[in-house]
């Protein structure tokens, strides 16, 4: 170490120290107020004022101090500004994070999502003054329905969770419509927590179907749980193991024959974009994950959308209102919508399960599928997919005589390795993952699916090149070298962040979870 | 395709390593039966600048709030959005990180998160505030099964007022667990209809028609029978003029927080929040950042509490929410960095004196009369001489998108105009609009 660098970690001394280079030290907004200072301007009055004790009444109005800051604009900019640089994002690097679909947010998307037309348009603005979006929400229903073999959809669910919330109502719907009593829905054990999540909120029973020691669900093991008060099966096909579901046909047989309905987690449909359709596949009700498939930004964890897509037996239950196009559906007609209107709403679905979203769900997402959509054309999805299983399975041939694979074979769009091989240098699946983050990577999913025990869950995406795979199999062999050698350093990483591991712990024995301004203030 | 890397030459080197003859081989496991065996019939590719040229003439056949003066509110607004926020949230680091599940990796989310909270429950006036919701509607509804939870009830009253479309994701939502639902109408006491089996009452302030209630009688009536109160909030810049629902006696504060920073957008995503007083922390919906240090004692922020969550409870979860809306939430939490205790007093103060211009207008003018009698914020309904459908037509032709034909959600009211007036009108958009709704010459 230079004497330059000093002694806190290569910090120059005898200054305050509010950065390290360029990763700045940065406290809460709220810290930074200083009364008086303001980041925003408003316009003279032009109507006179008022004095609201006087028009509301002195006790509605608000008397207490909030606890917002007063910062400037220049504040602002830099406080979020210092703040993104602590973050990593798609936009670094890989972020192979399975399950998750973490592609390339084309930034097109943002362009035409921002269009006055769509970001300052009223949900609650008449039919007539909506006709582009309408058109848009209508070709993207139909787009979807062809991708995924589907006979309708409806975009009106906010992410995937509701996506799935959607179809269980639905299949309730369906079977209270026919009068069947059934209090049951079967859910592998590999499935994603909001499935048997979604499944108990329409208060059913769920019944978990075990993986097979190939990683797949067999049509006897769903065979013996099915039963006449089993509504249906859950199931993500690709499977959370990134295996395909090979048996799927038999597996909806058996769930047909008994009455049932299945459901697809689309969560994986990256995979087989244009090589096969999940309505083709025997399932009956789906969601996609604009936010995965689709390139939708995650934005830090949401705004996504989770649109469900339904074969024509479930379509009377779908949310309302239908958007419909003059001509060839029953419900727009001219008089509603107005003479020169195409696309109208309908409302009169009697058998519909009613509303989740309070307007037509996140059309921004809308708009930025649709953009993807056009980007790509039929080759250009069956692309990606092509290219996300390809990666998916050069990362399982390169890293597969070194790591533990549970499942060995052929992958689809992710692959999953473990610890396993480890456990006698004392380094786990979450230290690996740590030590990731020195090497530049955002880690994989961990301990997930949980039939794999210390699962490393890797999903590439057809957007990472084959350099940029080279180096993160280099990186992960060198950490299980590291890890032979030099545990120590594995199991404490990560050692390059602005903070090494956070203690989870005490954040939940007692939670903090606002920050109080210091007494007197 | 410009979004995908691979070169020919990288295909073969990588299916060479894999062992696959080409890429079709890749996809064996599929059995060939259930392979589609055609190409998906969708349009072909686009260039960026055809794409663009597309999209553009698709957004051009929508009204907005560039192309007409906006009178339209009813549950989203058309506020101003500072630059600042576009700037700072198109910023790849926020827009394409994903859920803060590492936090080493993802402290600027964490901490924006934990920033929006400490404001949001300082509007609410409740202890402890989520990090969002999908919307307020469905915000609304995971307060009623929180509430639920809480009292192990499962009956809810509805006050009057609530938005129609809130009222039906609530409905739908809930319906899974069966609660009785009890919607009260104008003319009934909530007092009489609150029992020793009611969870909750949901009252929204300001209601749909834009009137300023008082939460302290329903929450004292429902504190009396053990029941909590659930305020709903649709517009939450009433937050900064109003006394907080937590003041007043709400345990549960949700709503719609579209109109920090957030555009209209046609509806979404908006941004739904929830807060709620300390006690019921566990029993919360969503997502919730904690602070606390890392090894070597620096301040840093995690997600907590997460054991209430379905990726680690599944069927026992309090909720089967997996996301939150964390890039709006951002939005917001610039938006309230920007406005500060100041200007968010200021901002919701001119709202008002543009509101209070426009009904003393309309007082004014043959033909138009106010609705209701109760005080408003931003928002209030006119009934016009013919329907609401006409008088919207004659302000469309004078340049405005005039409000909401009340009709098209309450039958009842369908010679009222719901008419909102955001710091985004001027007055002689108001005087234009009055004039118009009334029939007359302005």
């Amino acid at each position: 170490m230079s004497e330059r660098q000093g002694n806190q970690g290569g910090r120059p001394v005898g200054a305050p120290n509010v950065a390290r280079g360029f990763s700045y030290d940065e406290p809460l907004i709220f810290e930074h107020s200083r009364p008086g200072r303001v980041g925003f301007s408003l316009a003279d009055c032009d109507v006179p004022e008022v004095d609201p004790a006087e028009v509301l009444g002195a006790a509605a109005v608000r008397e207490d101090a909030l606890t917002l800051p007063e910062v400037s604009e220049v504040e602002v900019m830099r406080h979020f500004t210092r703040l993104s640089t602590w973050n990593a994002a798609v936009d670094f690097g890989l972020y192979p994070l399975g399950s998750c679909t973490m592609k390339y947010n084309p930034r097109v998307n943002e362009r035409v999502a921002a269009l006055p037309g769509f970001a300052q348009a009223h949900p609650l603005q008449p039919p007539a003054l909506s006709q582009g979006f309408l058109e848009l929400a209508w070709r993207l229903e139909r787009g979807l329905a062809e991708v995924s073999g589907m006979d309708a959809v409806s975009l009106q669910p906010a992410a995937g969770a509701q996506g799935e919330l959607v179809g269980m109502m639905m299949i309730r719907a369906y079977f209270a419509d026919r009068g069947e009593v059934r209090t049951k829905v079967l859910v592998p054990d590999s499935a994603h927590g909001t499935n048997p999540a979604s499944a108990a909120l329409n208060a059913y029973e769920v019944v978990t179907v075990l993986t097979g020691d190939d990683g797949l669900l067999h049509p006897d093991e769903v065979e013996k749980a099915m039963a006449p008060d089993v509504a249906g099966l859950m199931l993500t096909n690709p499977n959370t193991l990134g295996l395909f579901e090979t048996r799927i046909a038999e597996i909806a047989d058996v769930v047909h024959r008994q009455g049932g309905l299945i459901y697809g987690d689309g969560a994986n449909l990256n995979a087989i974009l244009g090589v096969a359709r999940p309505g083709d596949l025997g399932i009956d009700v789906m969601h996609f994950n604009l936010h995965k498939t689709f390139s939708t930004p995650h934005g830090g964890g949401g705004p996504g959308a989770g649109p469900v897509g339904v074969k024509a037996l479930l379509e009377p239950y779908l949310p309302r209102p239908v958007i419909t196009r003059k001509g060839d559906d029953a419900g727009a007609d001219a008089d509603a919508i107005g003479a020169d209107a195409i696309f109208g709403l309908d409302f009169e679905r009697p058998k519909s399960i009613g509303r989740v979203h309070g307007n037509f769900g996140n059309v921004g997402m809308f708009v930025r599928a649709w953009a993807y959509l056009r980007a790509l054309g039929p080759e250009g999805l069956r692309r990606c997919a092509e290219m996300a299983v390809l990666n998916a399975n050069y990362l399982l041939a390169r890293l597969g005589d070194t790591f533990f694979v549970p499942y060995p074979g052929r992958v689809m769009h992710e692959c999953i390795l473990s610890d396993r091989h480890l456990a006698d240098t004392g380094v786990t699946t979450l230290d690996v993952a740590k030590r990731l983050i020195d090497h530049g990577y955002h880690p994989p999913t961990i301990y997930f699916p949980l039939v794999v025990e210390g699962a490393i869950m890797i999903e590439p995406t057809e957007s990472e090149p084959k350099e940029g795979l080279d180096r993160f199999i280099e990186a992960l062999l060198a950490i299980e070298r590291e890890a032979h050698a030099d545990p120590e350093t594995v199991k404490t990483a990560p050692h390059t962040t602005r903070h090494n591991r956070l203690d989870e712990t005490r954040a939940a024995r007692k939670p903090v979870l606002r920050w109080e301004p210091p007494e007197g203030e | 395709m410009r979004y995908i890397p691979h070169t020919e030459d990288d295909v073969r080197q990588m299916l060479e390593v894999v062992g696959a003859p080409n890429t079709d081989a890749l996809f064996d496991p599929i059995p060939l039966a259930l392979r589609l065996d055609r190409p998906l019939d969708l349009p072909p590719a686009l260039s960026e600048q055809e794409l663009v040229r597309e999209l553009s003439g698709l957004a051009a056949k929508n009204a907005h709030a560039e192309s007409h003066d906006w009178f339209l509110g009813a549950g989203t607004y058309a506020h101003f959005i500072p630059s600042a926020i576009d700037a700072l949230a198109s910023r790849g680091e926020f827009l394409t990180a994903y859920t803060p599940y590492q936090p080493e990796l993802s402290q600027g989310t964490l901490q924006a998160i934990f920033e929006w909270q400490t404001m949001m429950s300082s509007l609410a006036g409740v202890e402890v505030a989520n990090a969002s919701m999908y919307d307020g509607a469905s915000a609304s509804a995971e307060a009623v099964l929180m509430a639920m939870r809480v009292t192990r009830r499962q009956r809810v009253v509805i006050a009057p007022g609530l938005h129609p479309n809130t009222r039906a994701v609530v409905e739908t939502i809930v319906s899974g667990l069966q609660p009785e639902l009890v919607f009260l109408e104008e003319a009934d006491s909530i007092e009489a209809a609150i029992d020793d089996t009611t969870a909750c009452v949901l009252m929204q302030r300001p209601d749909f028609f834009g009137r300023v209630g008082d939460l302290r009688v329903a929450a004292e009536a429902a504190h009396a029978h053990g029941a909590l109160l659930v305020s709903v909030v649709a517009e939450a810049l009433s937050l900064g003029l109003l006394a907080s629902p937590g003041s007043e006696g709400a345990d549960i504060v949700c709503g719609e927080a579209q109109s920090f920073g957030v555009p209209m957008g046609l509806g979404g995503p908006h941004l739904g929040f929830l807060a709620a007083r300390q006690k019921f922390v566990r029993q919360m919906p969503g997502r919730l950042v904690g602070e606390t240090v890392d090894q070597r004692g620096l301040r840093g922020f995690v997600l907590t509490l997460s054991t209430r969550e379905q990726h680690i409870r599944r069927e026992r979860a309090t909720s089967n929410i997996c996301t939150n809306q964390g890039l709006c939430l951002l939005r917001a939490t610039i938006y309230l960095s920007l406005l500060g205790r100041v200007g968010l007093r200021q901002l919701a103060e001119r709202n008002l004196a543009k509101a209070e211009y426009a009904k003393t207008r309309v007082r004014a003018t043959a033909g138009l009369e106010l609705a209701d009698d109760a005080p408003t914020f931003n928002e209030f309904a006119v009934r016009v001489p013919d329907s609401a459908a006409a008088a919207l037509g004659r302000a469309l032709e004078a340049g405005c998108v005039g409000g909401l034909d009340l009709g098209t959600l309450v039958p009842e009211r369908a010679d009222q105009v719901l008419v909102c007036t955001t710091e985004v009108v001027s007055r002689e958009a108001i005087d234009r609009l009055v004039a118009a709704l009334a029939g007359a010459e302005a």
